[in-house]
C-alpha cells in the first residue's frame, strides 16, 4: 500500500513537471472547441470534426501545397532502431512491448499494421498515431518520426486501430490481443499494460481510448457472442473504475424483457468499437453500440428489441450508469452496428436553441435527438434504397421487416452488410447547418444457410452475396428534417477503394469540407453546395483528414496507407 | 462486426502463419485455420476472431479426446447437445467463456464437481482426470459462426417457373432470349444459387458465374463538336477519365467540372435499375424458370 502511495506521488510530480515544460496535454484543452491542436479522437469531445481554423479557406485553397510527407515502417522488422548502414540521419528509437513472441506481428506494405486509419493526435507540436500493434510520435512541423513502439502480439483480429488517447504526458493504446498499453509520450516507453479481455473468448481491440477527466474509456470488439462492455480505467494506475455492459448480465436488469432469456442477453453482443462523444455539461458520454449476436440467426434472441444493442446510449462518466437510450436499429438482423460517431450540436430546432445529438447509422437511417434527455426529434432515411423496414414507429425507430432478414432462397436487401455508412467519422458544419457523411446505396442477397432451430453463433448461419451498387455518395443532411440537402455521387464508383467502408470527413471555419474519395483523392468541397474546390491524388486516402495550427501556420494532415502528408499555404 | 476489410487480413495472417510454419519446419500449431492442421481435419481451431492467436490448449491426444467424447456422451449430451451447442435445458458450451478460457479442464472442474444449483445444473462425481478428458473433447469444437451448414446450403429452388417465365418475358425479354444469348444457361450454371447471382448481376458482385459474358462499360469523351474519343472505361473519378481505344491504346483526360463532356455507358444499367423493383418472389421465380433452360 505504501508502495502504491509513493508511486502515485511520484506520478503526480512527474505529471506536474511535464505540464510546466509544455510537453503534456493540458486537461483544459480537451474541453475546448476544435482549433489549434487535436488532442482527442474527434479533435474535440463533440464529434463534429469542425475546426475553427480559417487560415486555409475557400479564397486561397487553390494555393495549398505539400509541406512534408513521412512514411512509417510497421512491425518487428524495424526493431532495434533505424535502418542503419546508409549513414543518413539518426536511428529511430524503437521500443518493444507485449506478451507475444513477435512472430505474429505484421509488416510489409499490405499488412493492416502498415495502414494508418487512426485519427492522429496533435499536441504541442507533436503527432501521435497508431496501427494494430504499433504507435508512433512524429514532429508536427516536418513529420520526422521521434519514436516507434511495437507490441509483440498474441493474435486477434488485426483489422485496424482508430487512434490513441492522451492524458498529461501519457498515451493509451488498445492492441488487437486486448491490452491497454500506457506509454510515455516523450519517449514511447511503456508505463504499464492491462489485459482488457481474454483473447480466448475472441475479443479483439481496435478502438481509440477516450480520456475524460480521470477516466480512460475503452470499448472492444468481438465477433463471437461474448459479452460487450465499456470500461473506465484509472489513467495513472490502469485500475478499473467502472464497467457498463451493453446487454443484461443478471435478472435484475429491466432490459431483460427485450430478450428471450438471460442466456441470450448475456451472449447478446453490442460492442462499442468506435468512440462516442462527450457533453461536459451533463457528464454524459454518448456512444453507439454494436450489433446483437447471433447477428443473423436471431431466433434465440426472442422477438424483442434486444436492448441495448444497436442503440445510442448516454452513460454518466462519473458513475458508469445509463442515463438515457434511443435504439437506432431494434432487433437488428444484418450485423449493422450502430457504432457511428454521434455528433453533438447546439443549434436551433423548431424556433429555439437546443442541445442535440445527431447520428447516421449503418442501417440507412438518420436521427436527431435531444442529448440531455434522449427525446426523439427527427428520423430520416438517408439511403433511398434501404428496404429492410416497414416504416417508423411512434418512438421514431424503424420497424424491421422479418421477410428481409434472409431467406433460404435468398432475400434481396439494401444495404449490404457493410452498410449505408460505416465507422468512418462524419462531420457537422455549424456555418452550413448541415451534417455530412459518405454513404452507399447497395444490395446483397442474404441466404439462410443454417436451418438448425438453435441458430448459429456470432456471424454464422447466412451467406451474403453482393448484388450490385447503385452508387457511393458524399451526402449532406439537414438535422432539422432528416432529409438529404444534397449529395455528390462519386462517378461510377461501385466500391470505396482501399477503405471498403466510405471516407472520414472534416469541416472548417474556412468554409471547407474535406474527405477522401474512391479514386484515391483528398478533395475539398464547398459545404453549402458540394462544389469541388481543390484536390490532390494520394492513391488511397485511409484515415480522417485533420487540421492544426503551429507557429502561425495551419496544416491539413492526411494519411494514405503508410504515409502521412501535410499541406499548408506557403 | 468490423467487416469486409477484415477477411483479407485473416487470409493474410493465415498465409503468413503457414509461411512461417513451413519456413521454420515446425509442426503446425493447433487451430491456425480450418484445414491448416492435417492431424486434425475435424477442425480443432479456435475460430476466426482468434484465428491467429497463440493456442492456449495443448495439442490434443486422440485417445484422451475419445475418452472425453464417451464421457460427454453419457453425462453431458442430454442437456448440452451432442455438438455442445446447447440443448433443451443446458446452454451452448462452445461459446462459453469458461470453456474458451480453459486449458486442461482446470476452469471446468469446479463447475462440474460443484454444479450450478441456481441454474439447474447438478454436481457430477467426475474426477479431475475425467473432466480433463471432457475438456480435451470440448476443445475440439471450433468456436466460429461459420458452421458446416454453410457449405451445404439448403436447396434454393423454391420459385414458380411458370410465373418466372412470365416475369422474364416482361422485364428481360427486350435484351435477352432463352434460345439466344441465354441458351442452355441452366446447364451451364448448374448450381441454383450461382445461377441466381449470375442473372441478378452478371459479372458484378460476388458469387456469380463467369460463364456469362459481360460487355464492359464504355465512355465517350467529347472535347469539341468535332473531336470525340470513345472506348472501354478504364477508370474515372471527378478529376480524370481513362479509356482504352479500339486499337488498345490508353488515353487519359483531365476533368474540370463538366469539361470535357463525359458520358458513361453501362450495359448493366437495366440490371441495376431493376434492383429496387424486384420482389424476392420475382427473383425466386425467375431463377426457377432459368434453371429449366437446359
Amino acid at each position: 500500500m505504501k508502495h502504491i502511495k509513493e508511486l502515485l506521488f511520484v506520478t503526480a510530480v512527474v505529471l506536474a513537471s511535464e505540464m510546466v515544460t509544455g510537453q503534456a496535454l493540458d486537461p483544459a484543452d480537451l474541453l475546448k472547441p476544435l482549433s489549434d491542436s487535436w488532442p482527442t479522437y474527434s479533435g474535440d469531445y463533440s464529434g463534429k470534426r469542425y475546426s475553427a481554423l480559417s487560415q486555409i479557406n475557400q479564397s486561397n485553397i487553390k494555393s495549398l501545397e505539400l509541406v512534408w510527407t513521412s512514411r512509417i515502417t510497421a512491425g518487428m522488422n524495424n526493431a532495434g532502431g533505424g535502418r542503419g548502414g546508409f549513414g543518413g540521419g539518426n536511428a529511430t528509437p524503437t521500443i518493444i512491448g507485449g506478451e507475444g513472441t513477435g512472430e505474429l506481428n505484421e509488416s510489409g506494405p499490405n499488412s493492416r499494421s502498415s495502414r494508418v486509419v487512426s485519427s492522429i493526435l496533435e499536441v504541442n507540436g507533436k503527432l501521435y498515431f497508431s496501427t494494430p500493434d504499433n504507435a508512433w510520435a512524429a514532429d508536427a512541423r516536418d513529420g520526422h518520426i521521434l519514436w516507434h513502439f511495437v507490441w509483440k502480439t498474441k493474435g486477434g483480429t488485426h483489422t485496424g486501430n482508430r487512434g490513441l488517447g492522451m492524458w498529461g504526458n501519457r498515451l493509451y493504446l488498445e492492441t488487437p490481443d486486448n491490452y491497454l498499453v500506457c506509454l510515455d509520450a516523450t519517449t514511447g516507453k511503456e508505463h504499464w499494460h492491462k489485459m482488457l479481455a481474454p483473447l480466448a473468448q475472441q475479443y479483439f481491440s481496435t478502438n481509440s481510448p477516450i480520456v475524460i477527466g480521470n477516466h480512460v474509456l475503452v470499448g472492444l470488439g468481438n465477433d463471437l457472442d461474448s459479452p460487450a462492455f465499456l470500461t473506465a480505467y484509472d489513467p495513472e494506475t490502469g485500475e478499473i473504475q467502472w464497467r457498463w455492459y451493453a446487454t443484461p448480465q443478471d435478472s435484475s436488469d429491466p432490459a431483460l424483457k427485450t430478450w428471450a432469456n438471460l442466456t441470450a442477453a448475456k451472449f447478446g453482443g453490442g460492442h462499442m468499437w468506435i468512440p462516442g462523444s462527450y457533453d461536459p455539461e451533463t457528464h454524459l458520454y454518448i456512444v453507439g453500440t454494436g450489433n446483437p449476436t447471433p447477428a443473423y440467426t436471431s431466433k434465440s434472441r426472442g422477438e424483442g428489441d434486444n436492448l441495448y444493442t444497436c442503440t445510442l446510449v448516454a452513460i454518466n462518466v462519473d458513475t458508469g450508469k445509463l442515463v438515457w437510450y434511443f435504439q437506432t436499429s431494434p432487433h437488428d438482423t444484418h450485423d449493422w452496428d450502430s457504432t457511428q460517431t454521434p455528433v453533438l450540436v447546439d443549434a436551433p430546432f423548431n424556433g429555439r436553441q437546443r442541445k442535440l445529438v445527431v447520428t447516421a447509422t449503418r442501417n440507412g437511417f438518420f436521427y436527431t435527438l435531444d442529448r440531455v434527455t434522449g427525446e426523439h426529434l427527427v428520423t430520416g432515411k438517408f439511403s433511398p434504397t434501404a428496404n429492410w423496414d416497414l416504416g417508423v414507429d411512434s418512438r421514431g425507430e424503424p420497424v424491421r421487416n422479418p421477410a428481409k432478414d434472409f431467406d433460404i432462397a435468398g432475400a434481396l436487401v439494401s444495404p449490404t452488410n457493410a452498410g449505408a455508412t460505416n465507422w468512418m467519422p462524419p462531420t457537422f458544419s455549424p456555418d452550413a447547418g448541415l451534417f455530412y457523411v459518405t454513404t452507399e446505396d447497395s444490395y446483397s442477397m442474404y441466404y439462410l444457410t443454417n436451418t438448425d432451430p438453435r441458430g448459429s453463433m456470432g456471424l454464422g448461419g447466412k451467406e451474403e452475396q453482393a448484388a450490385g451498387s447503385l452508387g457511393t455518395f458524399l451526402t449532406a443532411l439537414d438535422y432539422k428534417t432528416g432529409k438529404v440537402a444534397w449529395r455528390h455521387q462519386y462517378p461510377e464508383a461501385g466500391a470505396w477503394g482501399g477503405t471498403n467502408v466510405g471516407h472520414a470527413l472534416l469541416s472548417t471555419a474556412g468554409k471547407l469540407l474535406m474527405g477522401g474519395d474512391p479514386g484515391g483523392n483528398l478533395v475539398a468541397y464547398d459545404p453549402a453546395t458540394g462544389a469541388i474546390l481543390w484536390h490532390v491524388h494520394l492513391g488511397d486516402v485511409s484515415n480522417p483528414p485533420q487540421t492544426y495550427l503551429l507557429d502561425g501556420k495551419q496544416y491539413i494532415l492526411i494519411a494514405a496507407v503508410d504515409s502521412l502528408y501535410a499541406f499548408a499555404l506557403n | 462486426m468490423q467487416i469486409r476489410a477484415l477477411l483479407p487480413t485473416v487470409i493474410a495472417i493465415v498465409a503468413q502463419m503457414v509461411g512461417q510454419v513451413s519456413a521454420q519446419g515446425q509442426a503446425p500449431a493447433r487451430g491456425n485455420a480450418p484445414g491448416v492442421n492435417p492431424a486434425n481435419p475435424a477442425g480443432a481451431g479456435r475460430g476466426r476472431g482468434s484465428g491467429a492467436a497463440l493456442d492456449r490448449q495443448p495439442p490434443s491426444d486422440p485417445a484422451q479426446v475419445e475418452r472425453g467424447k464417451a464421457l460427454y456422451g453419457v453425462r453431458c449430451t442430454f442437456c448440452h447437445g451432442a455438438d455442445a451447442r446447447g440443448g433443451e435445458s443446458g446452454p451452448n458450451l462452445v461459446r462459453s467463456g469458461i470453456i474458451l478460457n480453459d486449458v486442461r479442464g482446470e476452469s471446468i472442474t469446479p463447475v462440474v464437481q460443484n454444479g450450478r444449483p441456481n441454474a439447474g445444473m447438478p454436481a457430477f462425481d467426475l474426477s479431475v482426470a475425467q473432466i480433463a478428458d471432457i475438456a480435451a473433447f470440448l476443445h475440439t469444437f471450433r468456436a466460429v459462426g461459420r458452421d458446416p451448414a454453410r457449405n451445404a446450403p439448403p436447396n434454393i429452388l423454391v420459385g414458380d417457373a411458370k410465373a418466372g417465365q412470365a416475369y422474364f418475358n416482361a422485364k428481360c425479354g427486350a435484351c435477352h432470349s432463352v434460345t439466344g444469348d441465354l441458351k442452355g444457361l441452366g446447364s451451364k450454371v448448374a448450381d441454383p444459387r450461382t445461377l441466381q447471382q449470375t442473372w441478378l448481376m452478371p459479372g458484378g458482385g460476388r458469387g456469380g458465374s463467369t460463364v456469362t459474358k459481360v460487355t464492359p462499360k464504355t465512355v465517350t469523351v467529347t472535347i469539341s463538336p468535332t473531336q470525340k474519343f470513345e472506348g472501354r472505361l478504364e477508370r474515372i473519378d471527378d478529376f480524370t477519365v481513362t479509356l482504352e481505344e479500339a486499337d488498345g491504346s490508353s488515353r487519359t483526360f483531365i476533368r474540370e467540372g463538366s469539361t470535357p463532356q463525359v458520358e458513361v455507358h453501362d450495359p448493366l444499367r437495366p440490371h441495376k435499375d431493376l434492383l429496387p423493383v424486384y420482389t424476392d418472389k420475382d427473383i425466386h421465380n425467375v431463377t426457377a424458370y432459368l434453371a429449366t433452360i437446359r
